[in-house]
């Protein structure tokens, strides 16, 4: 069944607070949620106050200053802090985004951080992201054609690479996927707004020649019809597509065939 | 901890090569149904007042019982497609889940057939 309550080795306590150094000029509390593999014990969310006066302006440069200044310890995913690696995905202010391009200005009260809904946790802000690539890999995220290859590139019309636009944006995030709640009932099934956007993204694609066994791979009960347009994958995503229309696309496609 | 490699989990047993039937028939239900849910609720307020023979004869009329019938179809042939999704998507136990699945769908076939037997017999004057 579904789980409508937190495992009892999963219930968040209360953590240690670290207050601003004296002479903080623009404290900013942050909430951040910690668990160790290594301890045995529940998570906790600790509480660490920041001066921003000293801090860059986005999440994640307040997730590194404390790393740096006040507790080495906490982990999360990072590397190009500009929203192109889709690393620092987490759930922030109740949202998820990356922590790379959420301001923390625009965060009204303390900043809660938490690592995206509703995966293993390796470890606080860090998710076991094992089955969503996966599945992301089951979709054969590449260009497939039986045509020789050509002897230059491949050539598309003005109009059928427009047709990819809103897809190749897609950095992987998972955002999307794990604001989901089909997915978070399913992920063991249903593929997930990620998945499906890239699958979409090479069904339309006018050099791809395996269209019809990208359609019957996705024809599922579970792998595309889980999704029930709930629409959090597109309200979440931080680079502002659409998965959502992906999906329906796809499942206008395999009706259009039929 | 599975020793399965991802990807053969991600696969799991495959497609099952269907959806899409489910999909637009819940589709096309609903659609049937806005204009026969009008129809019918714009029907009863203009029976307000009637007697048990005036609702009587509306309903022995060919036409209306031809769209009662229809409303009696589509709405639970639609109930039937939205709560098999409701159980699929939340009942992960796989005895309960196909247990769920064959009782709501009994259910569902039962009530229609009363329904329409209802509304069949009254078009035959029964």
């Amino acid at each position: 069944m579904v789980e409508f309550a937190l495992p009892r080795n999963s219930k968040i306590g209360q953590g240690k607070t670290v207050p601003a150094p004296a002479g903080a000029k623009r404290p900013k509390r942050f909430q951040v949620y910690r668990w160790n593999p290594d301890d045995k014990k529940n998570p906790v969310v600790d509480t660490f106050e920041i001066d921003l006066a000293t801090c860059g302006p986005m999440v994640l440069d307040a997730l590194i200053k404390i790393k740096n200044e006040v507790d080495a310890t906490v982990t999360f995913r990072r590397s190009c802090r500009e929203g192109v690696c889709g690393s620092c995905a987490m759930n922030i202010d109740g949202t998820n985004t990356l922590a790379c391009t959420k301001a923390i200005e625009d965060v009204k009260g303390d900043v809660k951080i938490y690592p995206l809904p509703h995966m293993p946790v390796v470890k606080d802000l860090v998710p076991d992201l094992t089955n969503f690539y996966a599945q992301y890999a089951s979709v054969q995220p590449w260009l497939q054609a039986d045509t020789p290859n050509p002897t230059r590139e491949r050539l598309q019309s003005r109009g059928d690479r427009a047709k990819l636009d809103g897809l190749w944006e897609c950095i992987l995030c998972a955002s999307c996927s794990t604001s989901c709640p089909s997915y978070w009932w399913n992920s063991d099934r249903y593929l997930g707004p990620a998945a499906l956007l890239q699958a979409y993204r090479f069904i339309v694609d006018s050099r791809d020649e395996y269209t019809g066994e990208r359609l019957d791979y996705l024809e599922d009960p579970f792998r595309l019809y889980r999704c029930h347009t709930i629409m959090n994958c597109a309200q979440t995503c931080p680079k502002g597509l659409n998965p959502a229309k992906a999906i329906a696309e796809t499942k206008k496609l395999i009706q259009q065939r039929r | 901890m599975s020793q399965r490699a991802p990807l053969a989990h991600a696969r799991g047993l495959g497609s099952a090569k269907e959806g899409a039937h489910h999909w637009w028939h819940q589709r096309l239900s609903a659609v049937a149904l806005v204009f026969l849910s009008i129809w019918f609720v714009v029907s009863l307020i203009s029976l307000t007042g009637a007697g048990y023979d005036q609702v009587y004869l509306w309903m022995a009329h060919p036409v209306v019982a031809g769209l009662l019938l229809l409303l009696v179809v589509f709405t639970f042939y639609h109930l039937k497609l939205g709560l098999q999704v409701v159980i699929e998507d939340y009942i992960h136990t796989e005895w309960l889940k196909v247990t769920s699945l064959v009782v709501m769908s009994g259910a569902c076939l039962v009530l229609g057939l009363a329904c329409a037997l209802s509304v069949v017999s009254i078009a035959f004057g029964g």
